[in-house]
């Protein structure tokens, strides 16, 4: 074991490298490995499932995309799809980040040309990955731009197998996620090299990395209140410069003007509250560019003195009377509910239920902190320390990207994905110092002792040497269990990552594995079975009405027109749904047939124990139709504050149309053995109404495992 | 109903027809058919007609060609035709594959019937008689009635035909059996004499027929058979020199029988499978062949976990099963892709030339298919393709641009509608292909990597800056 450096140095010394270029050899093989591995780690869920899309909005975007590839670009720009939000359709052109889709069908263009052929889905699933890989190379050279290579590299490991980052990128998650943390890196990263250098270049190259992160997410509101901000800091702490005015300006003003060709952006950069901060910033810095001129012209400091005072206080005067202005008039809009939701975690929870029901939107519970970083949880402080230590523009810059971004995080659990970046790269600054402060310690006492055996015995000069470092030995022995600790932990965050990635992130919630009863996987692919009856054998101009979080996945994979689905803009219309589902079934029919439904969907876990199905999510149904129909009271469906199925649920609870769907002969079937009929496994209870009834609605079709069950909305009845 | 209807006033018509032409005319033939025997066998939706006719040449001067009619209805459905001669006498009996062909009578009386010539071997001469066994399959010709049916009822179909049988020949003696799929007979109609034991209806003996007599009937029974039929089958062997062939198939499944009506019910389906859905099918078989490899199912949306592959040294067996039981009028897409070795399809004839030898069919068991459609994709750079299939097919070129193709692979399109498994049958398809194109691929992909190692070298060796 000991021989193998040895040998290997004698290697590359063979090949007559020189020890900068063995150092650029083990930097790009490093650096090439990172980028395979970031690739490959992803690739879980393709062998533990398949090479299929993930979850439900990359179903849109699937969709979108495949609309894309079949009718080109100008058709997809102007697209009016009927088949959702019926009957008032969706203008997808303009209410969509389209950055992902046509970066998809520009890379199948490509091998397409290349004569690779490829089929488009295959290219959206493995949009994600390639592009976490490209992340991995954009990490290390923020890394060496802010820190130095060796921090670079650790941070693009560590970036590479993050879990925090994984659970968006995996292969099938096609989503904007995928691209916009690519897009989001890029930028700060060019950005941060333009305020180092000054060049307008590297400011350009931000302002399109800007453009392309606004096509992609709508994520990109974060860059444009966080790079004011930056910059505000550095005026404050008085680190104005030349540098800091080209990249900020250019970056700016030619970023807007890219992002107002994104039709669902348009004009906002200029009239919404949320980027009127990046504007107030780019006047300030034009009147420290005033000013600056100014001092250089009066030689009087007193004078400049009153002159600063004046200026600045007319300047934020003006600025505060324009905003207020602004905003009375209505010109610029006040703030959304989602960014306020950001600013406010309980804001959401009271005004706007339908952003608090989503899962992915809760506060951020401490596990999954440590489930999503694991170590750097920990070296993200040590990292801030080293940052604080060695201030620079660009380790400022990192210090409040970290900062904010954490606090997002804290927020709501899917910005966890923001912070990873910024995380991983402090981390790996921590990393890269320890270690690098530690080998140098290791390296230098080498040589002492090495100095010393050689001289042997004699010289006093060595002798008091030797007297001098006494302490020494322990401190090398510190040293070497320090770096073994530092090798363990990241040993430890190594095989943390790898199991997070294939155990918890790699499921495409589309199929649902579990484990028989002989530790064999069983599948339940009922999902698929639903949405493919309904491709195959529904009229073509059917319209389903499900819950909203359906809505993507019926249009992609059934086909089908649907009263909502995922992109939850408008909230009348799907309280009507939540609405229709938690009324007696001759009240929702009315409802059903004002809205010309065919089909009506249910998800119901109650055989396979499935627990994120209808029932579990019908209070949120019900709060969102509550808060639209005040008719829907949710105490209604409550007995004494508690949510429940079984005989002693609320009687509205028990005759409500979605408890009706779900339960239809439901009480015929024994589902666990030992138990009554009608168990329900999900939530472990028998159910209280076992002789379901249904008037206007018949069984149309019920999945093998009963997850998904659909029903026909009978003709009205003749009246003669 | 409707079309119930529909067929008794064709049948009337028909009828009618015949009875002015009778009145007419008499057949210039020169044939007698001395003895025929019918045996309809009902048991699936594919329809099998066993004819063996004793056929007496009364006329003066040989004569080799027997003249078969079939009523338009029939033809419509008509998948397949064929006819042998029976030679020698008792247990040495040996058949000869005859040749059929459609034909127009120029002397055609004016009824409603379309006719098919069997040519003979040899001529017959003048007195002597030969026996002709004729098979007849017939797809979609079973109607079922009623046409809509729930969940628990099972299906009930009709089948229509004349006791008679159709002929342009005086017939001395006939007889027809028909056998059902079980003893569950609704209704039939009786013509003296008829005789039902079991799961089969006797019609006859008749004695001397003249001439397109006819005598429309009807059996209305059960058959819960799955009705499965292939709309289309898409099948494509992509040949690939490097020693895979690989195919996809791509089918469009439909049951064809009573539409499923109302309510679908899970827990009658679970618990009552017998009695429920009995018209309905879950499984279905595709027999593959021997040594195949990398097997997929799978859809528009994704892979379809529900399959079992069987594989033995002589064959192997996919089992699948579509996502959804199929009800009537339910429908199904889904492929299905294996590889296979090449040795065992591809071989060199003595002319330089190579050719696949493959079976022209659907894997899938019992199937009948609508359109099926065949697409070999010769190796990029063959040239002269032929084929040769048993049976008449259309056949056109296309050209096809798989991976890492410049000039296109061409692609040999065969296409037959209303195929039966009676069809299956070997196919071949000749080609010449010279195996330098083979190197093609490789030889690109390298230098492609070389370019670009170069332009790696060049990059870091050239001075971009502007600065000196």
């Amino acid at each position: 074991m000991a021989t193998m450096p040895a040998s290997a140095s004698d290697l590359l010394k063979s090949f007559k490298l020189k020890t900068k270029q063995q150092e650029l050899l083990i930097r790009v093989s490093i650096l090439c490995l990172v980028y395979i591995l970031a690739f490959i780690t992803r690739l879980f869920s393709v062998l533990r499932y398949e090479s299929m899309i993930h979850e439900f909005d990359p179903y849109f975007n699937y969709r979108t995309t495949l609309y894309l590839t079949e009718n080109g670009f100008y058709d997809f720009w102007n697209w009016f799809d009927y088949e959702s939000w019926y009957p008032l359709g969706r203008i997808v052109g303009g209410t969509l980040y389209p950055g992902l889709m046509v970066t998809a069908v520009l890379i199948y263009r490509i091998l397409r040309f290349l004569r690779f052929a490829v089929h488009i889905r295959e290219v959206c699933v493995l949009t994600a990955p390639f592009f976490a890989s490209n992340t991995t190379l954009v990490a290390y050279f923020f890394g060496k731009e802010i820190w130095d290579s060796g921090a670079g590299l650790v941070a693009a490991i560590l970036i590479a197998v993050c879990p925090g980052y994984i659970s968006r990128s995996v292969a099938g998650s096609y989503d904007n996620e995928g691209v916009a943390i690519f897009a989001l890196l890029f930028t700060f990263y060019v950005f941060v090299k333009a305020v180092n250098t000054g060049s307008l270049a590297w400011s350009l190259a931000s302002a399109f990395g800007y453009f392309y992160m606004v096509s992609a997410w709508g994520g990109y509101v974060f860059i444009i209140n966080l790079i004011p901000l930056y910059v505000l800091v550095l005026l404050i702490t008085g680190r104005y410069s030349m540098r800091l005015y080209v990249a900020y300006n250019c970056m700016y003003i030619l970023g807007m003007l890219l992002a107002m060709q994104i039709r669902f952006v348009g004009f906002q950069h200029v009239q919404s509250g949320e980027h009127m901060a990046a504007m107030g910033v780019f006047f300030l810095m034009q009147v420290f560019y005033f000013l600056d001129w100014v001092k250089h012209m009066l030689s009087d400091t007193k004078l400049f003195q009153a002159f600063l005072r004046i200026t600045v206080t007319s300047a934020v005067a003006v600025g505060g009377i324009a905003l207020g202005l602004g905003m009375v008039s209505g010109y610029i809009s006040p703030w959304t509910g989602r960014f306020y939701s950001l600013l406010d975690p309980t804001y959401a929870k009271d005004h706007i239920p339908i952003i608090a029901s989503v899962s992915e939107h809760q506060p951020t519970a401490w596990s999954s902190f440590m489930f999503d970083f694991h170590i750097l949880l920990f070296l993200f402080p040590a990292g801030l320390y080293f940052c604080f230590k060695r201030l620079s523009d660009a380790t400022i810059f990192i210090v409040m990207y970290g900062l904010t971004s954490m606090y997002f995080a804290g927020v709501m659990v899917r910005l966890i994905l923001v912070a990873t970046p910024a995380v991983c790269l402090i981390s790996a600054i921590a990393v890269s110092a320890t270690v690098k402060n530690l080998t140098v310690l290791l390296r230098s006492k080498n040589k002492v002792v090495q100095t010393g055996s050689t001289k042997g015995s004699g010289g006093s000069k060595s002798s008091s040497k030797a007297l001098l470092d006494q302490s020494q030995p322990f401190q090398k022995n510190g040293a070497i269990a320090l770096l073994f600790g530092a090798f363990y932990l990241l040993s430890r965050y190594a095989t943390h990552c790898t199991w997070v990635t294939s155990e918890a992130y790699s499921s495409p919630s589309i199929v649902l594995a579990a484990r028989g009863a002989h530790g064999n996987r069983v599948i339940f692919d009922d999902y698929r079975e639903a949405y493919f009856w309904l491709r195959q054998n529904t009229p073509q101009d059917a319209k389903v009405m499900s819950w909203w979080d359906y809505g993507y996945q019926i249009t992609a994979m059934g086909n089908r027109a649907v009263i909502v689905d995922n992109n939850t803009w408008n909230n009348t219309h799907i309280a009507t749904v939540g609405r229709a589902m938690s009324s007696y079934e001759d009240e929702a029919i009315e409802i059903i047939r004002s809205l010309d439904v065919d089909y009506v969907l249910v998800v119901f876990g109650g055989v396979t124990g499935y627990s994120s199905d209808d029932i579990n999510k019908f209070l949120w149904m019900v709060r969102i139709g509550g808060g639209v129909f005040p008719v829907i009271k949710e105490p209604d469906y409550l007995v004494n504050g508690e949510y429940r199925v079984d005989k002693g649920a609320a009687p509205k609870m028990l005759n409500c149309l979605m408890y009706k769907l779900c339960y239809y002969r439901f009480g015929e079937m024994m589902t666990e053995y030992g138990k009554p009929p009608g168990y329900d496994r999900a939530r472990g209870v028998e159910i209280g109404n076992k002789d379901v009834k249904l008037e206007h609605l018949e069984e149309a079709f019920t999945t093998s495992n009963w997850i998904v069950r659909i029903y026909r909305v009978k003709p009205p009845n003749n009246r003669w | 109903m409707e079309a119930w209807i529909r067929a008794r006033v064709t049948l009337a018509l028909t009828l009618f027809a015949l009875l002015f032409f009778v009145s007419r005319s008499s057949p210039p033939r020169q044939f007698v058919i001395s003895n025929a025997e019918r045996r309809i066998d009902l048991s699936s939706h594919i329809i099998n007609v066993h004819l063996t006719l004793k056929v007496e040449n009364t006329g003066t001067r040989p004569a080799s060609e027997v003249v078969l009619a079939l009523t338009p209805t029939e033809v419509d459905h008509l998948a397949m035709v064929d006819a042998l001669a029976i030679k020698g006498k008792r247990k040495k009996t040996t058949s000869v594959h005859l040749e059929v062909k459609p034909t127009e009578l120029p002397d055609a009386p004016p009824i409603d019937a379309k006719y098919f010539t069997i040519y003979l071997a040899d001529p017959l001469n003048s007195g002597e008689s030969t026996t002709l066994e004729v098979l007849y399959v017939f797809m979609h010709f079973l109607e079922p009635f009623p046409a809509e049916i729930a969940q628990s009822e099972s299906q009930l179909v009709f089948y229509h035909d004349t006791a008679l049988i159709l002929s342009p020949y005086h017939i001395k003696q006939q007889t027809t059996f028909i056998k059902t799929p079980s003893t569950k007979v609704e209704s039939f109609i009786r013509v003296e004499p008829t005789n039902r034991v079991g799961t089969e209806i006797k019609y006859g003996p008749y004695e001397d027929c003249p001439p397109y007599s006819i005598s429309p009937i009807h059996v209305h029974f059960e058959n819960n058979s799955p009705f499965a039929v292939v709309e289309e089958l898409v099948q494509e062997i992509e040949i690939s020199h490097w020693g895979n062939i690989q195919v996809t198939e791509h089918y469009t499944l439909v049951h064809a029988g009573a539409r499923h009506k109302g309510v679908f019910s899970r827990v009658d389906y679970q618990s009552r499978q017998f009695s429920n859905g009995a018209s309905s099918f879950r499984y279905l078989l595709a027999r593959l062949p021997a040594r195949v490899h990398s097997v997929y199912y799978r859809d528009e949306i994704g892979n379809i976990s529900s399959s079992h592959l069987r594989t033995n040294s002589l064959k192997s067996e996919l089992e699948i099963e579509p996502r959804y039981p199929l009800f009537g009028g339910w429908k199904a897409t889904f492929v299905i892709g294996y590889g296979l070795p090449l040795q065992d399809f591809l071989f060199e004839s003595s002319d330089d030339k190579r050719y696949l030898n493959f079976t022209f069919g659907c894997p899938l068991i019992g199937m009948v298919v609508d359109k099926l459609t065949i697409k070999v994709v010769l190796p990029e750079g063959s040239t002269d393709p032929s084929p040769v299939v048993p049976f008449p097919v259309e056949h056109r070129l296309e050209a096809k641009y798989s991976s890492l193709d410049v000039i296109g692979r061409t692609v040999v399109v065969l296409e037959k509608k209303n195929f039966v498994p009676m069809h299956n049958s070997h196919f071949q398809v000749y080609y010449t292909f010279n195996p330098i194109f083979m190197l093609a691929e490789p030889l690109m992909l390298a230098s492609a990597f070389f370019m670009f190692f170069v332009a790696c070298v060049a990059y870091i060796h050239i001075d971009l800056s502007i600065r000196k």
